[in-house]
């Protein structure tokens, strides 16, 4: 049966700098500054997730969207055993994910932002090894690895040392790695960054393949069109908080209008959004002191020519014009004000 | 606890190790040996140090020797292992508690140490020449004593490891390893010491090399002036213990977000 994933009201607060930035991580040669300095210095801290609930149903592809710094990888951390969560809990199937660690780990294959791989061995060792860590027996493992390194083609550089392998290639591995065991439930954090479009399309045929066995995908992104045409279920986060959660269709049709005009000028709009708003179609118009302005309508490009004379009747200069088709990028805009990417 | 998952990476640490033979055998044994060879020849064949200093030699390069590639083989891999690349995880992921991981780490490191200890004798009885008369009494004695040696050395590492960054991996050997093995009592016996300073006589007692080479000079070589050897097993029982539960908290701190 497939396994599904549930987090309750889960917190997460940082309170020291992560590993990699602190000085020598916590043990240092150099002499630490000290003194009056330091102590008025502010406490570090984080929030980084702050009451994110969800539930991912057994065999559905689950999208976590949201810009760089939302908490997507920290959820994901907590999901995959590396982070502990300072408040709430997480359940992979029925086992809770911080307290039944061993049982939950077995139920999971994780590809991590970047790739982690164990640069002392070749890509088929790494694959090897993986299926020993899980008690795989020895022909189950050398199958397997033949037939992932086949899937991603890389049999041919199998038995090189990753080390020296390129971005994408190393992407891949890691990819195939976290498949070795065949996991029920597989973590994709971030999976397409830096593959070119070839190799991405390999990997959402892969994922849909996977996917088709029954198995639960949970992935991250920053791309739209990854989620759209990926995922049946997504929740948007921002600044630790889910801001929406749906199917991608259900989202898409929850933003007024469906259109997005973003509309600049030579000055703030003043009373010329009280005509837009008038305009056909136009279901609501965002201005403040600005010199700009943001459209929901139920059409795009009929809009620009009425908008054009609005702006010349209040003399205003219409200086740029962007129509967005109903997508989750203005969704997203809708909910926080900002695109994301910004 | 999953004895399949923590006997795949006992492997994976050997089959590493086994890649690397040549260069670790070179990086833990070609400084000690030359040294052995300058100390227990040049030294005691030109007259001008005593020929009974072999014995004492002898057993502190052994120390030397296994506590060097005790450290070396946790805490090496685990530096570069726990930078930004986070290489350690996929292991962390396996099914297995991650505390087993730093004890696989310990296992694997103390192999490499025995090993290490169990090279020296010969190679270092052929390079000092005759002279050396180890009489080994009580096998268990010294089975013991160099499988705590082992156990202090490669937790040791493992403490090291997890405290310190890539970067600073030249100051451990200049700040850590090189006073431990200069104020060891590797290249003489403790009770000489004695006679420069009895300050520094009980200062370096807080050096774990110590035990080891005063303990591997009590049962290898027990005719030279030596501590006791159950005082030995003692001290060598406090720090092992200390260096574990240190290791092993500070391995849960780092590998934990």
């Amino acid at each position: 049966m497939a396994i599904g994933i549930r987090i309750e009201n889960l917190r997460k607060v940082y309170t020291s700098p992560p590993p990699s930035a602190a000085r020598g991580g916590g043990f240092s040669f150099t002499p630490q500054r000290s003194g009056p300095k330091d102590k008025s210095k502010k406490k570090f801290e984080v929030v980084a997730l702050d009451g994110v609930s969800f539930e991912i149903r057994g065999g559905e592809i689950f999208g976590l969207l949201g810009p760089n710094g939302a908490g997507k990888s920290t959820t994901i951390g907590i999901l995959t055993t590396r982070t502990q969560p300072t408040d709430g809990r997480a359940f992979i199937g029925e086992y809770n994910v911080w307290q039944q660690q061993v049982e939950a780990k077995r139920l999971i294959g994780v590809v991590p932002q970047r790739p982690n791989l164990d640069f002392a061995l070749t890509a088929r060792e790494i694959l090897l090894f993986h299926g020993a860590y899980f008690g795989m027996s020895g022909k189950e493992r050398a199958r397997r690895s033949d037939e992932l390194l086949e899937r991603f083609k890389l049999t041919e550089r199998a038995d090189d040392n990753v080390r020296s392998y390129s971005g994408g290639m190393m992407q891949r591995i890691s990819i195939a790695r976290a498949m070795m065991h065949d996991p029920e439930v597989l973590f994709l954090d971030e999976p397409s960054a830096g593959l070119d479009p070839q190799t991405r399309l390999l990997l959402w045929e892969i994922i849909r393949e996977y996917n088709r066995l029954d198995k639960t995908i949970v992935l991250t992104t920053h791309y739209m069109d990854e989620a759209d045409a990926l995922c049946e279920n997504l929740a948007i986060i921002d600044h630790g908080k889910i801001i929406a959660q749906g199917a991608p269709k259900t989202l898409k049709s929850s933003i007024p209008g469906g259109y997005l005009l973003r509309l600049k000028f030579d000055r703030a709009p003043g009373e010329l959004a009280d005509d837009l708003r008038q305009l056909p179609g136009v279901t609501e118009v965002r201005a403040d002191s600005k010199p700009e302005a943001d459209i929901y309508a139920d059409r795009g490009g009929p809009l620009i020519g009425p908008i054009a004379s609005a702006v010349q009747a209040h003399g205003l200069e219409l200086r740029d014009v962007h129509i967005s088709e109903p997508s989750l990028e203005t969704l997203f805009l809708h909910h926080t004000g900002r695109s994301l990417r910004d | 606890m999953n004895w399949k998952t923590f006997y795949a990476m006992l492997q994976r640490d050997g089959h590493v190790a086994r890649r690397n033979l040549l260069p670790m055998l070179m990086q833990n044994l070609l400084q000690p040996l030359l040294l052995t060879f300058v100390f227990g020849r040049v030294l005691t064949a030109s007259g001008m140090m005593r020929l009974d200093y072999k014995n004492i030699l002898l057993p502190g390069i052994m120390a030397i020797s296994m506590v060097l590639s005790g450290i070396q083989a946790v805490a090496m891999p685990l530096i570069a292992e726990l930078q930004f690349t986070k290489e350690i995880e996929d292991r962390l992921l396996a099914p297995m508690e991650n505390h087993w991981l730093a004890v696989e780490k310990i296992v694997a490191g103390m192999i490499q140490a025995l090993v290490s200890g169990l090279v020296v004798i010969p190679a270092a009885w052929l390079l000092i020449g005759s002279g050396v008369q180890l009489n080994i009494d009580n096998i268990g004695l010294f089975a013991l004593i160099c499988f705590l040696v082992a156990l202090f050395s490669s937790s040791g590492g493992l403490t090291l490891g997890c405290s310190i960054g890539q970067t600073q991996v030249g100051l451990m050997f200049s700040l850590v390893v090189a006073p431990m093995m200069m104020f060891g009592c590797a290249y003489y016996s403790w009770h000489s010491l004695g006679a420069v300073s009895k300050v520094l006589q009980y200062a370096v007692l807080v050096n774990p090399l110590v035990y080891a080479s005063e303990g591997l000079r009590g049962t290898l070589v027990p005719q030279v002036t030596h501590m006791p050897p159950m005082a030995v097993v003692g001290a060598l029982i406090v720090l092992d213990a200390l260096l574990l539960v240190a290791g092993l908290k500070k391995f849960r701190q780092k590998t934990i977000g």
